[in-house]
């Protein structure tokens, strides 16, 4: 059987679609970076692709605020492609910049909800290992998961902020929690909750579950050797790996 | 919601019931618009303590971002509303209103970039616009102040009364006048010129000028020429019977700046009184011991812009280190924003892709007393803030990790400080063509030539003084990393096809350096008609020499398929001439006057061999008389301790590091910081380039001294190469394989004993190198760091040697991680138990020279490399630091703290042993019952105690709370930054909510 492709299309500024296309050849996909450039001359077609993975990096240098312009291609050059994946549940993921430019297209949290991710609480921009839960058995992506991923974030608009958080979490659409290095609930500490989001949350999914995006990077923790507990207790755990799989797993 | 309507009836005026347009609108289609974004940011706590520091005391001050728009539209309040909503508000917590609704009592300060500084958000919004079908003829962003602040008599700051007190706000605090103008009330926007008479070129009469005269051209063109070159150009365009253009003059200027043909580092000197000659630094001492080592892994040394070494098979590396000092003194954002960028330019034109980044940062004391601050600097701690910030902007931003760095505090680095920028790239073994053709066309790639920029080489290759800001400032640039991002994947790929035949970068000296370059022996034929201008408005010489940092000269046989792939990404390009062969260099403007007659036509050979080589008088350093004996009174060691862990220069950087990203490209394995919660320090980093076979990894390490500098440059160089070896060793590298860079960052060298000095440091470069087997493969000298008061006193800066060590790290099962691991280990330390106080940071932190040698070369220290290494690669080793600043006691501190466990060291109490600072010496953790084993590796080692679980730190004499040693060493170091260190940083992103309690750090 031949490997599912992903699409992971890349805005000028886009810069961490390698990883992430490592990530999903990890988890046995083919992935194509393609420039928006060439799906928006019709070389490449949304529906040529089984998974669509919207990478981090700044998009536009953040002009306007970060995702804000990736998330205006989206929509304004391949709106009518986008929905139709969507309705067709195409799983769907955006890390970081990507997630900004899914929540900036109104694509997550989803049509009913608003949703913003602004400015860090404390840093302009911050780089660390982080702690996540994942927090929702709706989403393909994460039904699977039973451990605590551990991962970095880097960004400095990444705080979320919810149009209507009560409806958001009756919904389960919340689908990562940051958490301290025990597990327990961050509650809004730093630095486990490195941003400030409201209630710890660090990824949303869509009402379908086939749509998640998070602000941290689970695609730069996909072996071993990229842990910094390596060679301490710990060590080993909250590879996100799996993450990859379950998506993959969901068109296989 | 209904909050946040309250809130933003407060700061509207009486006139905001009516939704009138601007009143800058015109009603026949072109309009002005000034459209407010907020809510405001409020004032963080830095800026809040700059004010006060100027005598005045805060109420309040909050931020709001103006977007300045020109358009054509019959219906300006739609435009506005469309823009508006679709394109400059967030849906939750963002509201805006016309600039005219605003409420305009109280005191009002706008600051607005200058015309034709890089401003990718207004780009970006003409662009997205035109995509949404508004078309903006222009956008400009800026920002208001709403400015609530007291004397200290208590009466509010009043425009009317008190200009010169506003005037000092602003200049200080608000914004910077070397790219921002600045204004009470409201300020009209800049637009860059969209028409503009184009300007032709001169000719320069050279033919009757003697000496005086020479030096006044020299002084008014700021060529940074003597009087000797020249003389030489005088002679030439004498033969050649006509006088030269001004670009002919700029491109030999730029050419044979310090800058690009390293005058002094080529220069012939010779010694007083003794008559020594040393017939060029480079030639004599760096170039020669990497000639004599001849080491096999080396592909490259010195002849491109960067150096490049082997990896594994298949990879090689290729490694450079840059300066960006004098921009930075003045814009400190977009210089180390350049610098960043500059260097990975030069990677990239060795066709490599980056893949790491490190920064060495130097500055003055942040706690300089403002009334001690010398007119035309920048306070130390504005520079700090903004350097870092450019550093993480342009590196976050085109997704290189930033991997090693090294901030250093030291009082000569106020008026100079220094920003050095290193970029290491991955290229396939044989990959980087470097053979322009005859016929081949010349493409020029990347960002549209502006004014900025123009005269960087000539700029940076002079001392710099109080008017300096105000002549310089179209030598500073802001970077566009978004552009360079887009470069770099058009580069690569075009690598990978073999569109090109040479690749060079458009560093300082714009096209005229690049082109120059490459044409070398062939030869060209330019027309700048066809090279992308951002505006209209430019002299010819202008557009020949802008420097940006984000553009390339390519050598193309066919430029379609180049065109097309630029095209896909991005990315500008365009064919600009030919490499011609016939051996000189023709720069025609087709759009203006006449083509047959150049803007330029100078034969190759003068350009590039004709300037004469410098005579230069050196005296020699005198370093002996130093003696080992010291005066200062006896010393409480753990609080000495203490108050090392808190110097600047040894304190904890994580905070600074955080703002940097340093896991992109998920190949990071040894990182800065480490241990159980990520912010013990570690020595080298290891970073495994992604596409390779993922068994190798490349090590980092960095060496730098002030204060060892200033007493002893030869000692010093060995020293601080012993440190980058030190830190490589650390982290698993062979030190029987390792490349070095040399960056030089020195005084006014026409001062015979700055210059002495500088060949001392050389000299010890060379010995070291061969000493080591390890060769220089690239480096970058930096000269006139001088910054002459008005009353005419120099002040130079500290002489500053940075070296990076690049090794390889050929088995990462066995690196060493940071921060002790295990109570009950074994702790060895390798090499003598004490060190030297002369120079030492010891010395730093009681304030004044105590006296002492200042470590001298140790024969025995590459041994001990050795030694370390052999037991690391056996597998021996758990974790490992090296003695470096504040020795034996430092070390053992930080280590302990990374790891968050006590240490039991039974050491003597002596000053030498606790703080005393030598080469070659290590820390080891080993588990006890591999004692034996390890001894055997380790002939210089000895066991000088465990790791406990004690929750004490104990050396010798020394037995502290490992909570107050934690204390100790991070205490803040805020990478906070004022609202005029943030322009820049925020021109790029959006201003989201004012972030609940931020600023109360």
């Amino acid at each position: 059987m031949s490997k599912p492709r992903v699409l992971i299309p890349v805005a000028l500024g886009t810069n961490r679609d390698h990883d992430l296309a490592h990530a999903f050849e990890l988890a046995g996909a083919e992935a194509n970076v393609v420039p928006l450039t060439a799906l928006r001359s019709g070389a490449f077609r949304l529906d040529d692709f089984q998974i669509l993975g919207v990478p981090g990096g700044f998009s536009y240098g953040d002009a306007l605020g970060a995702g804000r312009l990736f998330g205006l291609d989206l929509v304004g050059w391949f709106g009518d492609q986008l929905h139709a994946a969507v309705a067709r549940q195409t799983p769907i993921i955006g890390v970081c910049n990507g997630f900004q430019a899914l929540v900036r297209s109104g694509i997550l949290p989803g049509p009913s909800h608003s949703a913003v991710l602004a400015r860090n609480e404390r840093h302009d921009f911050e780089c660390r290992w982080v702690t996540l839960e994942p927090s929702t058995v709706r989403s393909v992506w994460t039904a699977g998961l039973s451990e605590p991923l551990r991962c970095p974030v880097a960004h400095g608009e990444g705080r979320f902020v919810s149009g209507d958080l009560d409806a958001l979490r009756a919904a389960d659409q919340v689908a990562f929690r940051y958490v301290d290095a025990g597990g327990k609930p961050a509650g809004g500490r730093y630095p486990a909750n490195p941003n400030g989001s409201v209630a710890d949350i660090a990824g949303v999914c869509d009402a379908t579950g086939f749509v998640v995006g998070l602000m941290p990077h689970p695609e730069d923790h996909v072996l071993d050797r990229q842990d910094p507990l390596r060679g301490r207790p710990g060590a080993g755990a909250g590879r996100c790996l799996d993450l990859f799989k379950a998506g993959v797993a969901a068109v296989v | 919601m209904h909050e946040r309507l309250g809130a933003r009836q407060e700061i509207f005026g009486p006139q905001a019931v009516s939704r009138c347009c601007d009143p800058h609108a015109g009603g026949v289609g072109l309009c002005e618009l000034a459209i407010v974004v907020g809510p405001g940011a409020t004032i963080d706590s830095d800026t809040r303590s700059q004010i006060q520091a100027l005598g005045f005391s805060v109420r309040s001050l909050e931020t709001f971002r103006v977007v300045h728009i020109r358009a054509r539209s019959d219906d300006p309040a739609h435009l506005a509303e469309r823009l508006s909503e679709q394109l400059l508000i967030d849906p939750v917590g963002q509201w805006w209103c016309h600039r005219g609704e605003l409420r305009n009592d109280g005191l009002i300060v706008e600051t607005g970039l200058r015309p034709g500084v890089t401003d990718r958000e207004a780009a970006e919004l003409v662009r997205i616009a035109a995509e949404l079908g508004l078309d903006l003829e222009a956008a400009s962003i800026g920002r208001r102040h709403v400015i609530d602040v007291h004397r200290a008599d208590g009466s509010a700051l009043d425009a009317g009364r008190d200009g010169a007190a506003i005037e000092l706000l602003a200049r200080r605090v608000l914004h910077n006048e070397v790219i921002e103008r600045w204004g009470v009330g409201e300020l009209a926007p800049a637009f860059a010129a969209t028409e503009a008479e184009a300007l032709g070129t001169l000719s320069i009469p050279l033919a009757r000028l003697e000496s005086d005269g020479l030096a006044a051209l020299n002084r008014s063109r700021r060529l940074g020429l003597d009087v000797e070159e020249l003389r030489v150009i005088q002679s030439h365009f004498a033969e050649q019977g006509r006088a030269p253009t001004d670009a002919e003059l700029e491109t030999l200027a730029q050419t044979w700046s310090e800058h690009c043909a390293h005058k002094t580092f080529r220069a012939r000197i010779t010694f007083e009184p003794d008559g020594e000659v040393v017939d060029g630094l480079l030639k004599s001492y760096l170039r020669a011991a990497t000639d004599r080592l001849d080491a096999p892994w080396v592909r490259s040394a010195f002849v491109d812009n960067a150096g490049i070494v082997e990896f594994e098979p298949g990879w090689d590396i290729a490694l450079k280190a840059e300066t960006h000092n004098h921009p930075s003194a003045l814009e400190p954002f977009g210089g180390a924003n350049t610098g960043v960028g500059g260097v990975v330019r030069d990677i990239l034109g060795v066709s490599a892709k980056p893949v790491a980044l490190t920064d060495i940062l130097c500055f003055g004391p942040e706690d300089l007393p403002l009334d001690r601050l010398p007119d035309g600097v920048l306070h130390p701690h504005r520079v700090r803030n903004g350097v870092i910030a450019g550093v993480g902007d342009y590196g976050n931003k085109i997704g290189v990790p930033n991997l090693a760095g090294a901030i250093v505090h030291d009082p000569s680095y106020t008026t100079t400080p220094l920003v050095f920028a290193g970029c290491f790239g991955l290229l396939p073994t044989g990959s980087n063509p470097t053979m322009a053709q005859p016929g081949d066309s010349i493409v020029v790639l990347g960002g549209a030539v502006g004014r900025d920029g123009v005269g960087g080489a000539t700029f940076s290759s002079q001392t710099m003084g109080v008017e300096t800001a105000e002549i310089a400032g179209s030598s500073v640039q802001i970077g566009d990393p978004i552009v360079e991002k887009g470069l770099i994947d058009v580069v690569l790929e075009a690598r990978d096809a073999g569109l090109y035949n040479a690749i060079t970068d458009c560093g300082a000296g714009g096209l005229s350096s690049a082109i120059g370059e490459m044409a070398h022996t062939l030869g060209a034929d330019v027309d700048l008609a066809l090279v992308p201008r951002k505006y209209p408005g430019l002299a010819p010489w202008e557009v020949w020499l802008s420097e940006a940092q984000e553009r390339m000269v390519l050598a193309v046989p066919d430029p379609e398929p180049l065109l097309e792939l630029a095209g896909r990404w991005s990315v500008g390009a365009a064919v600009i001439g030919t490499f011609t062969g016939r051996g000189r260099l023709v720069v025609r403007d087709s759009a203006g006057g006449d083509p047959d007659q150049p803007v330029i036509d100078l034969d190759c050979g003068f350009l590039h061999d004709g300037r004469p080589q410098r005579q230069m008088i050196a005296e020699r350093v005198e370093v002996g008389h130093r003696s080992a004996n010291r005066t200062n009174d006896p010393i409480d060691p753990a609080a000495t301790l203490l108050r090392l862990l808190a110097h600047p220069s040894i304190r904890s950087n994580e905070s600074v590091l955080r703002t940097y990203d340093h896991e992109v490209l998920g190949g990071t394995y040894v990182r800065p910081y480490g241990g159980p919660q990520g912010d013990g320090p570690g020595d080298g980093t290891v970073l495994i380039p992604p596409g390779t076979s993922g068994t190798r990894g490349m090590a980092l390490g960095i060496g730098v001294n002030a204060a060892m500098g200033r007493l002893d440059p030869g000692a010093m160089a060995w020293n601080v190469i012993d440190e980058a070896i030190r830190n490589v060793v650390v982290a698993g590298a062979d030190p029987d394989q390792l490349s070095l860079l040399d960056n030089f960052a020195w005084g006014n060298p026409t001062d015979p004993a700055t210059l002495g000095g500088l060949v001392a440091a050389c000299a010890a470069c060379h010995d070291a190198s061969l000493h080591h087997g390890a060769p220089f493969v690239s480096g970058k000298d930096s000269l006139y760091n001088v910054f002459v008061h008005p009353d005419g006193t120099p002040d130079p800066v500290a002489p500053t040697l940075v070296i990076t060590a690049v090794g390889l790290v050929k088995d990462l099962t066995v690196v060493p991680i940071t921060g002790v691991v295990e109570a009950g280990d074994d702790v060895w330390l390798v090499g003598p138990p004490w060190g030297e106080l002369g120079g030492s940071h010891l010395d730093l932190v009681l304030g004044e020279d105590h006296g002492g040698l200042v470590p001298q070369h140790d024969p025995d220290a590459l041994g001990r490399h050795r030694e370390v290494a052999s037991a690391i690669a056996a597998g021996l080793v758990r974790s490992a630091h090296d003695l470096s600043e504040g020795g034996l006691a430092v070390a053992a501190a930080e280590w302990s703290f990374a790891g968050r466990l006590g240490l039991e060291l039974d050491v003597s109490g002596a000053t030498e042993v606790l703080f005393g600072e030598a080469p070659g010496r290590y820390l080891l953790e080993v588990r006890p019952d591999e004692a034996d084993r390890v001894g055997a590796f380790l002939p210089s080692g000895i066991r000088i105690g465990s790791v406990t679980d004690s929750g004490r730190l104990r050396i010798g004499p020394i037995d502290l709370d490992l909570d107050d040693v934690g204390r100790a060493y991070t205490q803040r170091t805020s990478a906070h930054r004022t609202s005029a260190d943030r322009t820049s940083a925020d021109r790029t992103s959006a201003d989201g909510p004012a972030p609940a309690g931020g600023g109360d750090e």
